[in-house]
């Protein structure tokens, strides 16, 4: 029982973090239907700006609590605006030129800005894995501050990645639904001349779309640093795979979707690390991915695409 | 001065020369429409009024002011209201927030509570609709929502493209209507119809266009008794009526 509590915990935290991505994908989906193959690099290039920050501010888990969280607040705030910036510059270089395209075009320059972006990782912090400095004590909140007899671990880290992550996502929602602006993204998604005509600016509600997008694989960035303590130029490929499928499996467009779908993901894989072995999650992940475009297309929360007139 | 007013406008759709030099003109306080075909060019004609296809030659003017090469949001800051062909509501959004929508651009809340009132004072059916998703709604409700939703920003002209498209007789004269009421309130009209019969009887004056051309203007009493209308556009004497 312990055993699964824990591993469910576990795959919760992951899961959180898949969703951040996935509501990238899916935001830009909705609104132009690409499948933004860059976007697990953006989350990349937003864990590097953080752990550029927190070098640069030469803390480790030593200092003060204080002095820690000044640093991970900055952190967390250049690593969004700087992924909201990136993925905004590169819809604008690339892929806003390509809006009357064939949608295969901003596909391809989608994987094209992919080996672009890791590339500037390399050259940025080289090829090899760097060390993400914990500056989270890995204390067991259940154990050492509420003194329950348990082997239960329910860490800071994890309970940071939560504390972190669910603001935003409800935020990102609150925006979408309820302001002016997130109002032009619905109305964008569904019909882009309708939209026009309403006297949205398209280009710039699509613009705000990639950097909302940005912000949140930024943020997604600076946590997975804390929580595992561990970053590579490569590591957007993986994380976007299994974005990408959680957004796929809520329903591609559809933002409770990709959440719902990225603690699902995340879960499945820490039971599959926990009870099969880890070499097999990628299997279970993409079986999984496999089963839903097969037998439901539209994803669990999706949308018929048939209503577009 | 007219309100609105084309000159040898030229558009293409890739490399199809879909407009071929169009002119016309709408007045202030006028309903205006614009006959023809299924393909003649009517839709393409208010695309390209509207910003969404950019004319390659020629001018539209709106109150004298060259309009051709904005882009549509800028267009219809300028209160240009455009119910576009197939209605094109926003099918995940409710009723309310479609003409909430509609009036994007409007940043005083009295004035949206006023376009709210008008829009229900003229279709009530929308008003018990408010909080229904716009794509569950029926092909008439969806149209009264996309004339409905074009007001909501209080425009000096009103497109219509093909108001009756699909619609029950019944309804297609309820619609038809209520343009005479938006028209009586001050708001100039240019609609386009393949249903040149309803079209004609509101209207002041028309135009017939094919094959991306205008070929004939006139009062809409004198299209009435035209021969060439009646027998392609009126359905008398043939089956080509729209």
């Amino acid at each position: 029982m312990d055993q699964l509590i824990q591993t469910l915990l576990f795959g919760l935290s992951n899961g959180f973090v898949i969703a951040l991505i996935a509501l990238g994908y899916t935001l830009v989906y909705g609104i132009i239907q690409l499948i933004n193959f860059a976007h697990g690099e953006i989350y990349m290039i937003g864990s590097f700006m953080a752990l550029t920050v927190i070098t640069t501010a030469g803390v480790s888990w030593t200092d003060p609590v204080g002095a820690r969280l000044v640093v991970i607040v900055l952190a967390l705030m250049a690593a969004m605006l700087f992924a909201g910036s990136i993925n905004f510059l590169v819809d604008r270089v690339a892929y806003r030129r390509l809006r009357r395209a064939p949608r295969l075009a901003p596909l391809i320059t989608a994987i094209g800005f992919s080996f672009v972006l890791q590339n500037i990782g390399i050259w940025w912090k080289g090829a090899r894995p760097l060390q993400f400095p914990a500056l989270l004590p890995p204390t067991n909140i259940l154990t050492d501050w509420l003194h329950l007899d348990t082997t239960i671990t329910f860490s800071i880290p994890m309970l940071f990645v939560m504390v972190v992550t669910v603001p935003l996502l409800l935020l990102l929602r609150w925006f979408v639904r309820n302001t002016r602006l997130g109002k032009a993204m619905r109305a964008t998604a569904q019909d882009r001349d309708a939209a026009a005509l309403m006297g949205i600016d398209v280009n710039r509600t699509i613009s705000l779309t990639f950097l909302l997008g940005g912000l949140m694989a930024g943020a997604a960035g600076l946590i997975n640093g804390l929580y595992n303590n561990q970053v590579v130029f490569n590591m957007g490929f993986f994380a976007g795979l299994m974005a990408f499928t959680a957004a796929v499996l809520g329903g591609i467009g559809n933002l409770t979707g990709a959440v719902l779908g990225g603690i699902f993901l995340g879960l499945v894989g820490a039971l599959s690390d926990s009870y099969l072995q880890a070499q097999w999650t990628p299997a279970i992940v993409f079986a999984v991915l496999v089963l839903v475009i097969v037998f439901k297309p539209s994803g669990l929360l999706g949308e018929q695409v048939a209503d577009r007139a | 001065m007219p309100i609105l007013e084309l000159n040898d406008v030229h558009a293409y759709y890739g490399h199809i020369h879909a407009l071929k030099g169009v002119s016309l003109s709408v007045e202030e306080g006028e309903i205006v429409t614009l006959i023809g075909a299924n393909g003649a060019g009517k839709s393409t004609t208010l695309r390209t009024i509207s910003g969404l296809l950019r004319p390659r030659l020629g001018s539209i003017r709106f109150q004298g002011q060259r309009i051709d090469g904005l882009p549509p949001h800028r267009v219809a800051a300028l209160r240009i209201g455009h119910a576009p062909e197939g209605r094109r509501v926003f099918p995940r959004m409710t009723v309310r927030e479609n003409l909430e929508m509609g009036a994007f651009l409007q940043s005083d809340p009295a004035a949206l509570r006023q376009g709210l009132e008008r829009v229900f004072t003229l279709f009530p059916r929308l008003q018990e609709r408010e909080r229904q998703a716009a794509g569950t709604l029926s092909g008439g409700e969806q149209q009264m929502l996309a004339i409905g939703r074009a007001l909501m920003s209080q425009p000096r002209i009103l497109l219509l493209d093909e108001p009756s498209m699909g619609l029950a007789p019944t309804l297609v004269e309820l619609i038809f209507d209520i343009i005479v009421d938006i028209n009586r309130q001050g708001t100039a009209i240019l609609l386009v119809e393949q249903n040149a019969h309803m079209a004609l009887s509101i209207a002041h004056r028309g135009y017939v266009i094919q094959t991306g051309q205008i070929i004939l203007s006139d009062t809409a009493e004198g299209l009435q008794r035209n021969e060439l209308v009646r027998r392609a556009y009126l359905g008398e004497e043939s089956a080509l009526a729209g």
